[in-house]
């Protein structure tokens, strides 16, 4: 078993310098991973579409888009993919860890710039690095989707007050004649920096090996 | 006179008035000396009045009619309530009209002294000071109104996130407290070397009790330091939430001993009896504060017809909830807060913003009231109590509150930050080990204490009292400036963006997917859940009409709005826009420059020609024409600056009228017949006939400049739903189904020309909206607010 240990330790060597994960954590989502492909390669939309607790999301589709989206791979490629590997799968993961005690505060600092990120592509989907109108409008439907007709009506008044909300803040004193083109990412960031994004945008991935994947003790 | 004269500097607190203020309150003092000293016992009275009638049938003499007679007896009891409220309240009022002292010292601590110089003063005027800090008088009607108004006003979020934190610091760090101290103290009373003092009697059980009334943190004390110094909002919500949570603690604790004191030990069974107590008591009081806080929701959504008692049901059920749970010693403390964190967002959906405004401004003034009592009445039984000063006991107790205190929470600390995210550093634990402070509960716990059973009481109630002073005054006065010195993070005084609202909500689904993906069921996943069920089950059964398919976005969203229109009524309308926005910025800004290309066919208004354009118009204009003088009736200078009248809502109602009529005559793009509206109904009748001089604000059109939006969908009042009811079924039976955008009215200001294509459109709903009498007046009529 010697040399296919090594050689797993290797991969997951590498992947743990790159996402950050720990050698447990790597494991278990590589268990998920098999699990969600059906021990295939590769998982394409259809195999997370199927995850029956996701039915429920109103925000599925930019969920499961933002796995295929290749700007969540940091390697300045754009555009999206079919089918995803386990290390996409990982990076896409790795936007959720949280930080520990020992993170210094640039750490923290460009963690929070990568959370906004991850969040900024979900909402800009055509990727011309702005927020337009209509995005942030299909945006705010999306999240009413599940709320039948109440939502709809009001979500573009809501999507226009939160743009104009962005505006006012990042750009005070615009003329009448100008016209603001959509939120940019140091806008994004702008309106967003009350959230502390490092401390809320994580969830706890497991460190215990569970083969059941239920919730157990859970140490992050 | 100079005094005059000065009275008009610019400060206004000159030394007369002060002294007049002064003077007021000596005057105050002697008269209620006199009487709450008195303290006629009633036995006497009764023996008068048994005695009188007796007298007047024996000898009965015709005496001149009396003119003015005085029966001080008759009032004596609501008159010396009367006098210690309007007391407390002077004291509160004088504190801040004295400058600088305010900021110093904390008004715990000026009350406190306040009441030490009421007791002062009786005891010199040679009465007995009465019983003020009587425990019944005080877990029974000081301490509920405090409670409940923190837990109505507990900031859910954040609490339910430290959960876990807070029940650790409550729990273990207030049992670890008792035990330290109670055991401690035991030991070194033991250790008096040669002369045997009165400590050797003390044995262990006492010792433990003592312990236990001393360790838990006091929720008055804290909230009245803790609101002065505005410290952030994690820290704050550990230190009250530890205040509020540990009140099962010291319930189980206390009775555990004191059942105990007299057979004198305490066997392993007491002990584990005493933990199922424990969850008893803690679950249970939660249990019956959600039953009654269901309740109460519940009553609410009944509410609709009779809004004037609505605060009385939130009030009266929460305070069932504290006798019920008191009745069965469950713990009272967690059965108001789980009461009013319950009802909370039932009834704020069901009830009237009137009584929501009432609910907060009574418990704010109840709270406040019964705070600042409850340190006059620590004052002044301080003068009164028995005291036994005993330095060893008291100086060993001072000392090991503060020793235990620090060592617990720094132990804790390590072992909680292992499973928190966002880790407690040093300075936050040393705000919370400093933040404990200890106060009336302490006191009336020990003031229970039946003397035959605790012959130390004296020497115990000394000791409390000298901790609680202690704590107050050193800790209360000193935890400002050292907040300043550690750089501690303040609270954000930022208001809640819109912005942030989307993005919380979004990172709620957003989590929970990933950790559906993940496969691991988190926090997110049984909040998610919890949600769901509370959405599907929970808000159809206790909130009435509409408002319970109500979205958080779309309520959060509706509060924004209605707090922008009251500021802008407040600040006198006007072009300004809000201060919170001192901006340039208005939707022209945003909204895509070029006209939306071309429109789909339903956009037939602009199939239309002039004429029909006209007839439509006029049509309209009819239908729309009273109300359209109500419009015209306001203008921002005979603006009403309270938009709660009645009439807010009626607006709401006419607002959501026209914009159901225009949907329809969007509908009815090749008709020219326009429908007219329902037959009248009563709501409808009572609605035009009020007067509504509110400004007015009309949701955005797509492609327009509206500036500010009101939007309707959250009927405040029965009219309003009937009235979208009406109108839907009319509407139905029409068959206009085609979803459309909703096109407001709109009072908009001079806006630029915009493309030829979009004028038609432009110009024919805006004249939908706005009908006036001229069919080319300028665009906008009055903008009201701009």
């Amino acid at each position: 078993m010697g040399a296919s240990q090594t050689r797993a330790e290797h991969q997951y060597q590498d992947l743990a310098d790159k996402t950050g994960f720990s050698f447990e954590q790597i494991k278990n989502l590589y268990q998920r991973f098999q699990q969600l492909s059906g021990n295939e390669e590769t998982i394409s939309r259809a195999n997370l579409d199927s995850i029956p607790a996701l039915a429920n999301n109103p925000i599925r589709k930019q969920i499961i888009g933002a796995f295929f989206d290749k700007r969540n791979q940091h390697q300045d490629e754009v555009g999206s993919c079919d089918q995803i590997g386990f290390e996409q799968f990982l990076m896409v993961m790795s936007h959720f860890r949280p930080p520990n005690l020992r993170t210094t505060d640039e750490e923290k600092e460009a963690m929070r710039k990568e959370k906004l990120r991850f969040l900024f592509n979900m909402h800009d989907s055509d990727n011309d690095g702005t927020i337009t109108l209509a995005e942030y409008r299909k945006v705010v439907e999306e999240l009413m989707s599940k709320s039948g007709e109440i939502g709809q009506e009001t979500a573009k008044a809501i999507a226009d007050a939160a743009m104009l909300e962005v505006a006012s803040i990042n750009v005070p004193n615009m003329g009448p004649e100008e016209f603001y083109e959509g939120i940019t990412f140091e806008h994004f960031e702008e309106i967003l920096k009350g959230l502390e994004m490092e401390s809320r945008m994580h969830i706890r991935f497991l460190d215990v090996d569970t083969s059941t994947m239920r919730c157990g003790k859970s140490q992050s | 006179m100079p005094a005059r004269r000065d009275s008009h500097s610019p400060s206004g607190k000159s030394l007369p008035e002060r002294g007049l203020l002064l003077l007021i309150v000596l005057v105050l003092l002697q008269g209620s000396v006199l009487p709450l000293g008195a303290a006629s016992s009633p036995d006497t009275t009764h023996n008068d009045y048994v005695d009188n009638p007796q007298e007047k049938e024996e000898n009965y003499t015709k005496k001149a009619f009396p003119v003015l007679t005085l029966n001080y007896q008759y009032i004596q009891a609501p008159f010396e309530i009367s006098l210690w409220i309007l007391l407390a309240s002077l004291m509160k009022l004088g504190f801040h009209m004295i400058p600088r002292l305010s900021s110093i010292v904390p008004e715990s601590c000026l009350l406190i002294t306040v009441g030490l110089l009421v007791g002062g003063l009786i005891k010199l005027a040679g009465e007995d000071v009465p019983p003020v800090l009587d425990s019944r008088l005080f877990f029974l009607c000081l301490l509920p109104p405090i409670i409940l108004d923190a837990g109505y006003f507990l900031p859910i979020r954040p609490f339910m996130e430290n959960l876990g934190t807070i029940l650790m610091f409550a729990v273990v760090g207030t049992l670890w407290n008792a035990f330290f101290i109670g055991g401690l103290l035991y030991a070194v009373c033991q250790i008096q070397p040669a002369n045997p003092s009165i400590l050797h009697k003390i044995e262990l059980l006492p010792c433990l009790l003592f312990g236990s009334i001393i360790s838990a943190v006091d929720p008055v004390a804290v909230l009245a330091v803790f609101e002065e110094i505005h410290i952030n909002e994690l820290l704050h919500i550990l230190v009250f939430g530890e205040s509020l949570l540990n009140d099962a603690v010291t319930v189980v604790l206390y009775h555990l001993f004191e059942e105990y004191t007299r057979a004198g030990t305490v066997t392993v069974l007491d002990c584990f009896l005493g933990i199922i107590s424990f969850l008893v008591v803690s679950i249970g009081g939660v249990l019956v504060g959600v039953i009654y806080g269901l309740l109460a929701a519940f009553t609410s959504r009944f509410t609709s017809h009779v809004r004037v008692i609505e605060p009385l049901f939130v009030f009266v059920y929460a305070y069932m909830a504290y006798l019920s749970a008191e009745v069965f010693h469950l713990s009272g403390i967690m059965a108001l807060i789980a009461c009013g964190a319950t009802m909370r967002p039932y009834v704020e959906a069901n009830i009237s913003h009137k009584s929501h405004t009432t609910v907060k401004y009574f418990l704010k003034m109840w709270s406040s009231v019964s705070e600042t009592l409850i340190f006059i009445f620590l004052g002044v039984a301080t003068v009164d109590g028995p005291h036994h000063w005993n330095w060893t006991f008291v100086t060993v107790t001072v000392l090991l509150c503060l020793v235990s205190r620090v060592i617990g929470v720094v132990g804790l600390t390590y072992v909680i930050n292992k499973f928190r995210i966002v880790k407690l550093t040093t300075k936050d634990q040393f705000i919370i080990a400093y933040g404990g402070l200890r106060g009336a509960i302490a006191f009336s716990l020990g003031f229970l204490l039946k003397k035959n059973l605790f012959p130390m009481r004296e020497m115990f109630l000394t000791a409390i009292i000298t901790v609680v002073f202690f704590t107050v005054f050193v800790q209360g006065m000193t935890i400002q400036p050292l907040v300043e010195l550690l750089a501690v993070k303040k609270k954000q005084e930022a208001k809640r963006t819109i912005n942030e609202e989307i993005h919380t909500q979004f990172l709620d689904h957003l989590l929970t997917g990933i950790e559906d993906i993940c496969g691991h069921y988190g926090h997110h996943h049984w909040k998610d859940k919890l949600n769901r069920f509370n959405k599907k089950y929970v808000k159809k059964c206790l909130i009435a009409g509409e408002r319970s398919k109500e979205p958080q976005l779309i309520a959060f969203y509706h509060k924004m709005e209605f707090k922008q229109a009251i500021e802008m009524v407040e600040s006198g309308g006007g072009f300004k826009l809000p201060s919170a926005m001192p901006s340039t910025v208005s939707m022209q800004n945003i909204q895509p420059k070029k006209p939306p290309p071309a429109k789909p066919a339903e956009k037939a208004p602009s199939q239309l020609t002039k004429g029909r354009e006209e007839e439509i118009r006029k049509i309209l204009r009819s239908n729309l024409q009273r109300t359209r003088l109500r419009l015209r009736s306001y203008n921002r200078h005979t603006l009403v600056a309270d938009p709660f009248e009645d009439g807010f809502d009626d607006l709401l109602i006419k607002k959501q009228k026209m914009i159901e009529l225009e949907k329809k005559i969007k509908d009815m793009n090749n008709y020219l017949t326009v429908p007219a509206a329902p037959p009248d109904s009563p709501t409808m009748c009572r609605a035009r006939l009020s007067s509504d001089p509110q400004s007015y604000r009309a949701k955005p059109e797509s492609d327009s400049v509206p500036t500010f939006q009101v939007d309707l969908a959250s009927p405040q009042s029965p009219d309003s739903v009937n009235v979208m009811d009406e109108f839907r079924r009319a509407g139905q039976q029409r068959g206009g189904e085609r979803r459309e955008e909703d096109q407001g009215l709109m009072m908009r200001p001079h806006k630029t020309g915009e493309g030829a294509d979009g004028k038609d459109p432009q110009k024919l709903t805006r004249c939908l909206s706005d009908p006036g009498p001229g069919a080319d007046e300028e665009e906008e009529d009055q903008p009201f607010l701009a």
